[in-house]
């Protein structure tokens, strides 16, 4: 069988999956698995991007993915009236202030002579500038969180049509990106996993937190969505008639078309994504990059700026996550920081690139959509399952109970399986790197 | 000079005990990481997961005790329960070593590769412990609550200011020297021990010198349950038992281990604690104790908390990352393979 073939049966059995989805469920969950299985190809990719070309360890896909999703509010939603004006400026000047206060503190230690007086100049310009920071913030901060805090309360965002949030969202994770790849990249390569670790958490701390940003766990909902309302849709004579003339009803017709006008967007996005990583693998930069990946040394040798490359392509995977978390987030129409788990953000994405074949971009849009469809059938499977378990079990009994309540677990188990096995029998995945 | 007493008093109540306590448990976790980091070279990102396992375990034979009616007086059950725990730790390590860590060592894959493959581990470990014990809050402390009671202090010394002594932390601290003297006088002064340290220094020398790798790495295991039980046990007792907290253990678990450096025993114990103290007092609102110290005009009108006790995390992360810049092998110099 040749790659070409295989590779069709994997994808064919894949759609197989979520087709029988539609008839066995409903074809509204089914678009459901489509949709987010659209954005999680595109997480893959991202990640794949990383680890498959650079074998660089990411643990903070949530972060950037939660970066993306805030993007998305910073963009879309209108600007709060007078938010602005009652400390808009104040906050902006805070953090810029703070980051003046960061970089002084890095040009007096790269200036100064070694010796106590340094330390004790990093220590003062860092405490002065933290104290200065908090007395221009906290006054504005609490001045933004008055305005009707029960509908706004935070500074709104620059009202512009919510595809744009995409790329922005690719760029204020990239900005991120580059901060940490900067600080733990060229060390060991457990450290950038620490790093990335502790700055996704970070990430989504500021996110709950900062509700003059986006309303922390109070939520932002109601985001503008590139796809028309499903109301809208019912109330419209001519798609009712479209509807009919389907032999559809136009409650479902419309819930469908909503999910299909996503799902075409989103596809629009893969492709474009999948045809520049590919390209990418396939270019002498790419070709650099696996030889960075499989033999530092001798590619140091060479001459190349192993750092620096692995720098570029870490924010480049980064980015990529970033879009997806920012289309995620339109998906949904709500921003919700408290929902960002690492296990479903961080550690599934891997199992998704691992499955799929890391190094291979084909291979991580099949993870992305393989495991994504069994990440949400596994909880009725399971329960399924624990139903037929304790089906010889007296009725009422509390291990039978605990069991079935139980099953909604399955998943974490069901994914921590499906890694090992994969690592241990087929190390390179569905689709091996070639 | 009252004054001075009653902030040293608040100070203590606040911001030492706790910290103090906090340090044991993390000092602990980080031992474990150090451990194997050492001795199997890998990050073990399970080891969160192991501990809230451990504490699962001996959550579980504490409720069949108390059920029982076995009770240890004054001090909690869990202590009683946890040799039992540790016994189930064990197996469960030994389990996932025999099947799952051993074969890539064999193989002499990557370290990274080990770090994905403690990833699956800490995937089925946490849905295991979730789905045993579910994912919500579960206390199992009884006995005395407090050593010293606010009031009975209040009582005692005529001060303005209470202090707190909860049994659970005074166990946490007492329990954390007993392990952390034995550990040490494990590691310098038995056989097995040095033979330990030997295989962390050098692998290749210390197989030319006849040192059994898998003993080693068995005894490593055994060593990484048992601490690790302990460490989640304590904590539980202290805090709260909830699946998801190990999870997010793991960030200053693991900012302790290479604050100190990885690979280093004694480096562990500082990170944890250097970790430990600069959360609580970053986030601490000092303005109790600066109330006592300075002058009545100058007496501060907010918090004066540096940082709220949400950003807890972003504490270990900084520092973290400035070991990172300024000294990547960390305090006590560990290995940077």
């Amino acid at each position: 069988m040749t790659d070409t073939m295989r590779n069709t049966v994997y994808f064919a059995g894949v759609a197989l999956l979520i087709v029988i989805t539609g008839f066995v469920q409903s074809w509204n969950s089914a678009l459901f698995i489509l949709n987010f299985g659209l954005i999680s190809a595109i997480m893959a990719l991202g990640v794949n991007l990383q680890w498959g070309f650079a074998g660089l360890f990411n643990v903070g896909i949530m972060g950037f993915v939660a970066l993306g999703g805030l993007a998305t509010v910073l963009v879309s939603m209108p600007a709060t009236p007078g938010a602005w004006e009652a400390g808009g400026g104040p906050v902006v000047g805070a953090l810029l202030m703070g980051a003046a206060t960061v970089v002084a503190a890095g040009i007096v230690l790269k200036k100064m002579a070694a010796g106590w007086l340094r330390h004790a100049a990093v220590l003062l310009i860092i405490v002065v500038g933290f104290f200065v920071f908090r007395s221009l913030f906290d006054p504005a901060v609490a001045l933004i969180e008055d305005i009707n805090p029960a509908s706004t309360g935070y500074l709104g965002g620059l009202g512009l049509p919510v595809v744009m949030a995409w790329p922005v969202g690719g760029v204020l994770a990239a900005a991120v990106a580059w901060l940490i790849g900067k600080t733990a990249l060229g060390l060991r390569s457990d450290y950038l996993a620490i790093a990335t670790l502790g700055i996704s958490e970070i990430i989504i701390a500021v996110m709950k937190n900062e509700d003059w940003l986006a309303r922390g766990v109070k939520n932002v909902a109601g985001l503008p969505r590139p796809a028309p309302y499903e109301v809208d849709l019912q109330d419209s004579a001519s798609f009712i008639e479209r509807a009919n003339s389907f032999g559809l009803d136009p409650v479902f017709a419309s819930t469908i078309w909503v999910k299909l006008v996503y799902a075409s967007l989103f596809t629009v996005v893969l492709v474009i994504l999948f045809i520049l990583a590919q390209r990418a693998l396939h270019s002498p930069w790419g070709r650099m990059m696996r030889a960075i990946r499989d033999n530092e040394h001798a590619a140091e040798a060479m001459g190349k700026n192993v750092t620096a490359r692995h720098l570029q392509i870490f924010v480049l995977g980064s980015a990529v996550c970033g879009i997806a978390g920012a289309m995620m987030t339109t998906l949904d129409g709500q921003l919700t920081p408290g929902t960002y788990q690492p296990l479903r953000f961080t550690f599934l994405i891997w199992v998704m690139v691992i499955v799929g074949g890391s190094g291979s971009n084909l291979g991580s849009v099949l993870g992305g959509f393989l495991i994504w469809w069994l990440w949400v059938m596994v909880e009725p499977m399971g329960l399924g399952l624990m139903n037929f378990v304790t089906m010889g079990m007296s009725e009422g009994s509390a291990l039978k109970e605990h069991l079935i309540d139980s099953a909604a677990h399955m998943r974490l188990l069901t994914m921590g399986f499906v890694l090992l096995l994969v690592l241990r029998f087929s190390p390179r995945g569905l689709i091996p790197e070639k | 000079m009252i004054d001075f007493l009653n902030a040293f008093v608040a100070l203590s109540n606040f911001v030492l005990i706790p910290a103090i306590s906090y340090g044991a448990q993390l000092a602990l976790g980080a031992l474990g990481v150090t451990l194997i980091y050492g001795i199997l070279r890998f990050s073990n990102f399970a080891h969160g997961d192991t501990m809230a396992f451990g504490a699962m375990c001996t959550i579980l034979v504490t409720w069949l005790f108390q059920s029982w009616g076995i009770s240890f007086g004054p001090l909690p059950t869990a202590l009683l329960a946890m040799p039992f725990g540790i016994l189930a730790t064990m197996g469960l390590v030994l389990f996932t070593d025999r099947y799952v860590y051993k074969f890539y060592r064999e193989q002499k894959a990557k370290p990274v590769i080990l770090v994905i493959v403690s990833l699956g581990v800490m995937f089925i470990l946490n849905g295991l412990v979730r789905f045993i014990i579910g994912p919500n809050d579960q206390r199992f402390s009884d006995g005395e609550r407090f050593i010293i009671s606010v009031r009975n202090f209040k009582d005692m010394t005529g001060l303005k200011e209470g202090l707190a002594f909860k049994t659970t932390q005074g166990i946490t601290i007492v329990t954390a020297i007993i392990v952390v003297i034995v550990l040490f006088w494990f590691l310098n002064r038995t056989r097995t021990g040095k033979s330990m340290r030997a295989y962390s220094d050098n692998e290749d020398l210390a197989l030319l010198s006849g040192i059994n790798p898998e003993r080693v790495v068995m005894i490593t295991w055994l060593i990484v349950a048992t601490l690790a039980t302990i460490a989640g046990t304590l904590y539980g007792l202290d805090k709260s038992f909830k699946p998801f907290i190990f999870l997010q253990l793991l960030l200053p678990v693991f900012a302790s281990a290479i604050v100190g450096g990885l690979g280093s025993p004694i480096g562990a114990i500082a990170g944890g604690f250097t970790i430990a103290f600069s959360e609580v007092m970053i986030t601490y609102a000092w303005k109790k104790v600066a109330t006592y110290v300075v002058p009545e005009a100058w007496a501060p009108d907010s918090l004066v908390q540096l940082l709220s006790t949400d950003y807890k995390f972003a504490v270990s992360f900084v520092i973290l990352l400035i070991v990172l810049l300024f000294r990547p092998t960390g305090l006590f110099a560990g290995k940077s393979v």
